[in-house]
């Protein structure tokens, strides 16, 4: 995958990239291949875009966690990382502009057998999902949210999001953005995610480890990553290429695991503060759900695992 | 058909009002989720479910708004369960999004608008049939739905079991145009066992993963479906896709799956006509009405017989796809249709472009609040034949 | 059973719905005949005035609202004088003596009365005053069954206050009764309604 799959710490050309897999028979298969669509390759994602780094770690963490990759659901949005449902090599659902949670509540609800995992962009998660991201977290719904952030609007070419900075330019705020931006995992974790952590698409090892821990986890768990829109918020901004961001997410990047979130709020240039930043149990909704019922019921509470209809 | 599971089934007789009768009829048609959020004067039909389904064996989940709820019951339903959302007039107009996700996913679920005054907030707890255009064309782009109009707690029961069959059979999303007057009107409703009642079930495809393609259609335009979880790795999208489900932005790919989403409803349009009639045949007027407004007219009619005037009454059960063809042929054979409703006009359109000149289409607007009073209706019947 | 238009109106939480439901279920359920039910929804249904309207008919009932009443039941000041003028000319009135003061009646009205709040309140529970109305409603009228009424009472009502409502019925339909036959004082010159023109 041009660009995006492949580990960036080499940050140098991947020339096994560039031959497709079908021409190469003598080449070993890439581990992560299997996980993806390669009918639908090549992908839209721009060369440097920070979304299909994600995705490998995505892959690679479904690897070493050992999930049944037939009971694992993706739902996306609307957006260049909402594609990604429809890349991964799974049950895969892309949604509605804003609404892959609630598409993925009625899934998990009705099968909670699923591994559930909402894979969406900022503007899709924050601003038009915002209400209903706040609402799973409060709830504690089994669901692994894996919000990937790149500052703007990228489909539609390079909006201000509620995550821009401020001081950062975009289509809209041409003049500069100056309105405040959202602190996620501050919200996450005041919205009551029992797992929230933050990394960078140069964190490929580290965000792997995080989404294996949000595999292992039940409940409302969330990771914000960090990732370069070359194409838009790079150059609007001339913060250069992909690879420059990478350098920047380098030296910027300071690991605080347990940061209490108020401090870990993003600006145009400054550092970002990485980690693992809550991780806690509550009783998850279907559980609270399923005692008060039998609490109340008794005998006459029926509880069905999986709502499969004939 | 296979029957009802009797677990959900609350077989007697019951005096029960309309909202009430619906939520027990889509318990009966096999819905075990259901997401909504509150809005009168749709609000009982949750409130019932929520009491209900636990002893049934399902959940429901009052969303953070009826986007959430009317997407949440495609999630559900892609789970493998039957599942439906309830709201009103200012609710609906959210949901708008999601019945056309539903129908370009082919999502089968069903969508009960307890109708009430509006535009925006209107009138909450007083009767209006003013969303009928709405629901066939509220979202964007070309789909088609169908519609169904009960006009008593009786059929509230009845159609909502049908409701989700026609779902299921056609891979649609199905709405159940309810109005204050029906959804709050206490009536005897006799529920059936369940072994009367007749369930269409999931079009689960028999094809292995591998083979199966989930947008692949039948002989009847209709693809079969699977489940999360089953192994299918499958994917589902509300942009316009190929028969993988995999996305195909060409004008080719558009024109297929469109036009294929159409035909599938358009190809039944005849077997989908559903309307009951009285003393049509030979008459100089007919009355095209549905939900309360049927009743009122009905009364209109028989005063207008009593006064010699030979006056049909047709009233419309399945109202879209509309029965086009068969007004057409009624056109030819009377003077003129009167067509109250509580709206300005809104079903009297189709009814105009259906007698295509052959009859005079002759509204009866109400506003919405209330009823027709019968003697409004009586008064352009004898117009009519004056 | 002609068409007879119900209007049964009073103040919030005396169970004005209840009762009109029971007279609608007895019809529609217990009898074999047709009932429908409709009710005054919103804020002004909260608290202060409640009015339930039931049409009860041998026919299927087109038209859902009562638009002139055949019977009045009104159990509150407000609702005798909101819901009078309403009243057909030959119509039967039937009010909560204690708390409906009759006045300005149209000739040609027919009234009982009973002090169904003071005869619920003897059997222990006020809130029962609905049922005792309903009991009274059944016995002048004679337009229903008794055993329709009284099962409607048990199957509408929670089942731990079966019993109590049942005897709430009972006081009522006994008071209607013996009003009928005269050993009660009747309020107004007008004879008792006969019983065969009802049916």
């Amino acid at each position: 995958m041009n660009g995006g799959v492949g580990d960036p710490a080499e940050l140098g050309p991947r020339p096994e990239a560039e031959i497709p897999p079908e021409a190469c028979e003598c080449a070993p298969e890439n581990p992560v291949e299997q996980f993806l669509r390669t009918d639908r390759m090549p992908h839209i994602w721009c060369p440097g875009c920070g979304i299909g780094t994600t995705v490998n770690s995505f892959a690679r963490a479904l690897l070493e966690a050992k999930v049944d990759l037939d009971r694992v659901a993706v739902v996306s949005g609307i957006g260049c990382t909402g594609r990604v449902a429809g890349y991964v090599r799974l049950d895969s659902f892309h949604t509605t502009h804003g609404r892959a949670i609630p598409f993925a509540t009625g899934l998990k609800l009705a099968n909670p057998n699923l591994l559930v995992v909402v894979y969406s962009g900022d503007g899709d998660l924050f601003a038009i999902g915002g209400n209903h991201i706040i609402h799973a977290a409060r709830r504690n719904l089994d669901i692994k949210v894996i919000c990937v952030n790149n500052f703007v609007y990228g489909m539609t070419g390079g909006q201000v999001a509620p995550t821009t900075p401020v001081g950062a330019t975009t289509t809209t705020t041409p003049y500069g953005c100056f309105e405040p931006a959202f602190n996620l995992p501050a919200l996450m974790d005041a919205a009551g995610a029992v797992y929230v952590a933050r990394w960078t698409s140069y964190h490929v090892r580290q965000l792997t480890r995080a989404m294996v821990d949000i595999f292992r986890k039940k409940g409302f768990c969330f990771i914000e990553v960090i990732t370069p829109c070359p194409t838009l918020y790079q150059r609007k901004n001339r913060m250069g290429e992909g690879l420059d961001a990478m350098k920047y997410y380098k030296e910027k990047s300071k690991v605080r695991h347990g940061a209490p979130t108020s401090e870990v709020a993003l600006t145009l240039d400054g550092d970002i503060i990485v980690g693992k930043f809550v991780d806690r149990e509550r009783p998850e909704y279907m559980e609270l759900m399923r005692s008060q019922l039998a609490a109340q019921l008794g005998d006459r509470y029926v509880e069905v695992e999986h709502l499969v209809c004939s | 058909m296979p029957h009802a599971d009797p677990k959900g089934v609350l077989t007697g007789v019951h005096f029960m009002d309309g909202d009430h009768a619906a939520c027990e009829g889509a318990i009966a048609a096999g819905a075990r989720f259901a997401a909504g959020y509150p809005i009168t004067p749709s609000t009982e039909i949750v409130e019932r479910f929520a009491a209900r389904i636990p002893t049934v064996g399902g959940v429901f989940i009052q969303m953070e708004d009826e986007l959430a709820a009317s997407i949440a019951i495609a999630g559900a339903v892609w789970a493998g369960a039957k599942a439906f959302t309830v709201t009103s007039g200012p609710g609906f107009s959210l949901m708008m999004e999601h019945i056309g996700f539903a129908a370009m996913t082919e999502t089968p679920c069903v969508f009960i608008n307890v109708q009430r005054g509006g535009p925006s907030t209107g009138l909450p707890t007083l009767p209006a049939q003013a969303d009928m255009m709405q629901a066939r064309w509220g979202s964007h782009g070309d789909y088609e739905i169908i519609a169904l109009c009960p006009n008593s707690p009786q059929e509230c029961f009845d159609l909502a079991i049908r409701a989700f069959n026609l779902a299921e059979e056609f891979r649609v999303p199905v709405m159940f145009m309810m109005d204050e007057v029906v959804g709050h009107m206490t009536e005897k409703v006799v529920i059936p066992p369940a072994e009367q009642i007749q369930i269409y079930p999931r079009r689960h495809t028999r094809l292995p993963p591998g083979e199966y393609k989930p947008f692949e259609p039948g002989p009847d335009l209709v693809p079969d479906m699977v489940h999360a979880g089953e192994g299918y790795r499958f994917h589902v999208t509300g942009l316009t896709h190929d028969e993988r489900g995999y996305p195909s932005m060409t004008v080719a790919a558009q024109d297929r799956l469109v036009k294929r989403l159409k035909a599938k409803i358009t190809r039944a349009a005849d077997r989908l006509a559903c309307y009951e009639t009285d003393g049509v045949e030979g008459a100089d007027v007919v009355v095209v009405c549905y939900g309360i407004t049927s009743r009122v007219a009905l009364r209109a009619v028989h005063l207008a017989r009593e006064r010699g005037v030979k006056v049909g009454w047709l009233r419309l059960i399945t109202v879209w796809p509309f029965p086009t063809k068969q007004l057409r042929a009624l056109a030819r054979q009377i003077k003129a249709f009167v067509v109250p409703e509580l709206n300005l006009g809104q079903m009297v359109l189709e009814v105009e472009r259906a007698a295509a000149g052959q009859a005079e289409t002759i509204s009866v607007p109400h506003a919405g609040g209330g009823v027709h009073d019968p003697e409004q209706i009586l008064d352009a019947i004898m117009e009519v034949v004056r | 059973m002609q068409l007879t238009e119900i209007r049964i109106a009073g103040f919030g939480g005396q169970g004005v719905m209840l009762s009109a439901h029971i007279i609608g279920k007895a019809a529609a359920v217990y009898q074999g005949a047709y009932a429908t039910m409709t009710q005054s929804f919103g804020p002004e249904a909260r608290g202060g005035a409640a009015s339930a309207q039931v049409i009860l008919s041998d026919r299927p009932v087109l038209y859902p609202y009562v638009t002139r009443p055949d019977i009045l039941i009104a159990m509150s000041q407000e609702a005798y004088h909101r819901f009078l003028p309403e009243l057909k000319p030959n119509g039967l009135l039937l009010v909560e003596s204690d708390l409906v003061r009759i006045s300005d009646l149209p000739a040609g009205v027919r009234v009982h009365s009973i002090p169904a709040t003071r005869l619920a309140e003897e059997l222990g529970r006020r809130m029962v005053l609905n049922v005792v109305m309903v009991g009274f409603f059944g016995a002048i009228t004679a337009l229903l069954e008794p055993d329709a009424l009284r099962k409607a009472v048990i199957d509408s009502v929670p089942p731990a206050t079966r019993d109590l409502n049942v005897r709430a019925f009972e006081k009522g339909f006994e008071y209607g009764l013996s009003t009928l036959h005269g050993e009660r004082k009747i309020e107004t010159d007008h004879p008792p309604l006969p019983l065969e023109s009802q049916h």
